[in-house]
């Protein structure tokens, strides 16, 4: 093959409120001191990572109408936990999710804007679009908004936003103190956007930032989630981390940026990934099975085979077999808001895919549990881990990878001492940061974003 | 004697429209990081209380509802929160209070905001919360019309301004049950269980109020200081109340002792009227001030300022001309005329900054008004205001 080596794009996600994170674990520290912050994001940039990421829920989780406790809860503001890390760190990506439907545009505009300066032009914005009532409650407007529309008001959200961030051309400001004059532009930040969601008009009060928007970020799987990130992400995330499955969807997407104009370079694909490292492959595959028994407790098991069935299963022994009742078909309503639940379409086909495997490998509730949900992208040694990683991108399967470590803060560390080497021996990894601003870290046109 | 409380507000290159063309100002630098730290850095070596951040939803301007399209003054700022938080890890003691806009943006957005700011700087955090009555800023959010805002108001504005700030009221309501809403213990990580919080100690709000309803919990657990210190301005008895019902730092702009002694009394006849008249607000008085070794320099240096403005400088809050001595006098009286402290808006930056923290503050030492050093490691430790309990812990 003479096709030249592709450099890989990582990035550091800070652990979730989900039972990936294992808070049980005796190093797991706090989950939102600002130390467990500085100390990723300082390892990911020790290791050269293209950006940390934080991820956004606005409304605690709840089961059965009660704050979920099996997980991690709890979480900081998404813009000033990363305006604060940017005091931390110089070179880092500093992304995180914000929703476009609890928000407003001049809002998120000037945060994103804001950040974007006081980070010097390394501010991402993942662009979420959920919609539901539950989230609402602690909201103005409420749940304001049909489902059907959360792609429209996303894409006109960002329609808007970007006409705020252009809305100042970047050569106003000539503070020249012998003639006075401040700006040259006497209307510097007009804007004006009107469509189906939103009538807004005026003046932007922070001028142009460094990379004159922030990075977009997208995460949608559907079939419009796809499309919305074609037509306006720089990188989209995914779960599709094996080699079939990254393939297809890699392709998929990519092959959609022709019709806005757009070159496959310029949508970075970075699906989500884990890891398990260990000093060799056995010691590796022993350990991801205790990490996964820790992420799966019986309680877990159960709460999470309701979120399936749509009902109260605690009845149930976790170390038992597979309910023999069907899921309660409909609305889910046992843990509203949660995304998850929507991936099962179609929860009596699932059920019986879940019976029959619990069949077959005599599997209890737990065990099946831990089979079909989540398991870890990366397990093994330094070597093999790296190599998976370079395969998979080499192969086009993705563009590079978003960690999640499985411990906060320091799941992150061993991976930055111990595999990103192995990476840039093979010279598929940088060795220095090259550029100051995120847009370079990714390699993205920067002329795609000039007015 | 007891000491004074100090904080600087911080806005732009100062708040004399022509600071930006001091010798010393800094106007290129008005939107980057190190402009910021370098001016709180300055603040906390003088151990003041905390600095504040202006901030609004729209740009300058010298007309009282929309841009004035001036190119001759600073234009444009940076969201004052994340200027806070980017200033936080560099900075170990001083107070960090943004000014936020409490209308058009949401509670639960602004309370996870502050109690975040309040970890990053573990305990530092304010807020200055700031109603916007103008009918151009609402237009940047398309939500809701205003009228055009003008002053006097007209008679049949049927109680804008009074709504604006029960909004406010309710909003800084909200803000608090949020920051109550986990108790301090509610994160058990107990292994035995399997479960990472106590449930029992996580609060729904459930706020119900005109203008909206927020259900709770919030997603940030209690900050540092459980309730970091909420402040606002007011000019008249409506601000005025609103800071006597919800704020623990009241700014208000007497122009002599006599009227900081009536405004003083008036906020704490409405902190009776409101049933706080046992819990500690304080009443600050803001003072633009213009500092230099003798009372002539300080006054050549305004008026070349307001030649370069092209118009005498005015402003809500007195406006001081003098030597730090002086201003260490008035301060004095001042306080003995019942307030606890000052909010001092340099009229330019650096200049009048470094004579805050350089000259007035060794000055207010000498005489025993002032910290020599900071005595406690959060904001409400600075303040005198203990921790509070939790209202809904049982």
């Amino acid at each position: 093959m003479n096709k030249p080596l592709k450099q890989i794009h990582l990035a550091a996600s800070f652990p979730g409120v989900n039972n990936t994170t294992v808070w049980s674990h005796p190093d797991s520290g706090s989950q939102i001191e600002f130390t467990s912050f500085t100390h990723l994001a300082r390892t990911a940039e020790r290791a050269k990572f293209d950006f940390f990421f934080l991820a956004e829920g606005l409304r605690l989780r709840e089961q059965h109408g009660k704050i979920y406790d099996l997980d991690v809860v709890g979480r900081p503001d998404t813009f000033t936990v990363l305006a604060a890390l940017a005091a931390v760190t110089d070179r880092l990506g500093l992304a995180g999710t914000i929703n476009s439907t609890f928000n407003e545009p001049y809002e998120v505009a000037r945060q994103f804007a804001s950040l974007d300066h006081l980070s010097a032009g390394r501010a991402a914005w993942n662009v979420v679009t959920s919609w539901d009532a539950f989230t609402g409650e602690n909201f103005r407007r409420g749940g304001f908004l049909p489902q059907d529309q959360r792609y429209d008001r996303a894409r006109q959200f960002l329609t808007a936003a970007g006409k705020l961030f252009g809305s100042w051309r970047g050569d106003e400001i000539v503070a020249d103190t012998e003639t006075g004059v401040f700006l040259t532009d006497p209307r510097a930040g007009e804007f004006a956007h009107r469509d189906a969601h939103f009538d807004i008009s005026g003046r932007f009060t922070v001028p142009r930032s460094p990379q004159g928007r922030p990075v977009i970020l997208q995460a949608g799987d559907s079939d419009e989630g796809r499309e919305f990130a074609a037509s306006s992400a720089d990188a989209i995330f995914s779960r599709h981390a094996t080699l079939e499955a990254g393939q297809a969807f890699y392709a998929d997407v990519k092959a959609r940026l022709a019709r806005y104009g757009r070159t496959p370079e310029q949508l970075v694909v970075l699906p989500a990934a884990t890891f398990v490292l260990a000093d060799t492959d056995a010691d590796a595959t022993e350990l991801a099975r205790d990490v996964r028994r820790a992420q799966v407790s019986g309680q877990t098991a159960i709460k999470l085979l309701e979120q399936l069935w749509n009902r109260d299963l605690s009845a149930y022994d976790p170390e038992g077999p597979l309910p023999e009742i069907d899921p309660l078909v409909g609305e889910p309503t046992i843990a509203p808001g949660r995304a998850s639940i929507r991936l099962y379409r179609d929860p009596l086909a699932v059920a019986r895919q879940w019976r029959e495997l619990a069949e077959a490998k005599n599997l209890s509730i737990r065990e099946l549990i831990t089979e079909v949900t989540e398991r870890h992208t990366f397990v093994g040694s330094p070597r093999t881990v790296a190599a998976s990683i370079n395969d998979l991108v080499q192969a086009d399967a993705a563009d590079g990878f978003v960690l999640a470590p499985y411990v906060t803060p320091g799941g992150l560390d061993e991976f930055a001492d111990k595999v990103v080497p192995l990476l840039q021996e093979r010279k598929v990894f940088r060795t220095d940061y090259t550029g100051s601003t995120l847009r370079a870290h990714l390699g993205i046109d920067t002329r795609s974003t000039a007015r | 004697m007891s000491h004074l409380h100090l904080a600087v507000a911080l806005d732009g290159a100062g708040w004399h429209p022509a600071a930006w063309r001091a010798p010393d100002a800094r106007p290129d630098e008005l939107f980057t990081a190190r402009y910021w730290t370098d001016l709180v850095t300055e603040a906390e070596k003088g151990l003041v209380d905390f600095v504040t951040i202006e901030d609004s939803l729209g740009p300058q301007s010298t007309k009282i509802d929309g841009p004035d399209d001036r190119t001759d003054q600073v234009r444009g700022r940076l969201d004052a929160v994340l200027i806070a938080a980017r200033v936080a890890p560099h900075t170990r003691r001083i107070g960090l209070v943004p000014t936020a806009v409490v209308t058009h943006t949401e509670p639960f957005h602004l309370a996870k905001a502050i109690a975040t700011l309040d970890y990053v700087s573990t305990g530092r955090a304010g807020v200055r919360v700031r109603v916007s009555g103008s009918s151009s800023e609402a237009r940047h959010f398309g939500r809701r019309e205003f009228p055009e805002f003008r002053l006097p108001l007209p008679d049949a504005s049927g109680g804008f301004v009074e709504d604006l700030f029960d909004e406010a009221a309710d909003y800084v309501e909200v803000l608090r049950r949020l920051w109550d809403s986990w108790e301090d213990d509610a994160e058990i990580r107990d292994v035995a269980t399997g479960r990472f919080i106590d449930r029992d100690k996580l609060h729904y709000i459930d706020f119900e109020g005109r203008w909206f309803s927020v259900k709770g919990p919030s997603i940030t657990p209690r900050p540092p200081q459980g309730q970091p210190p909420v402040t606002a301005l007011g000019h008249a008895t409506v601000p005025y109340r609103l800071a006597a019902r919800a704020a623990d730092i009241a700014y208000v702009t007497p122009h002599d002792p006599r009227q900081a002694r009536e405004i003083e009394r008036e906020v704490r006849a409405e902190q009776a009227t409101a049933g706080r008249a046992a819990d500690p607000l304080h009443v600050f008085a803001d003072l633009v001030v213009f500092l230099d070794e003798n009372p002539a320099a300080a006054a050549r240096r305004k008026s070349q300022l307001d030649e370069l403005a092209g118009t005498e400088y005015g402003s809500d809050a007195a406006v001081f001309t003098g030597t730090p001595a002086q201003l260490a006098d008035q301060l004095i009286e001042w306080r003995d005329a019942g307030l606890s402290g000052f909010r001092l808006r340099p009229g330019a930056i650096p200049h009048d900054l470094t004579a805050i923290t350089r000259a007035l503050v060794p000055e207010l030492q000498r005489r025993g008004a002032f910290r020599r050093e900071y005595e406690a490691t959060t904001l409400r430790g600075l303040l005198g205001l203990a921790r509070p309990a939790n209202r809904y812990a049982a």
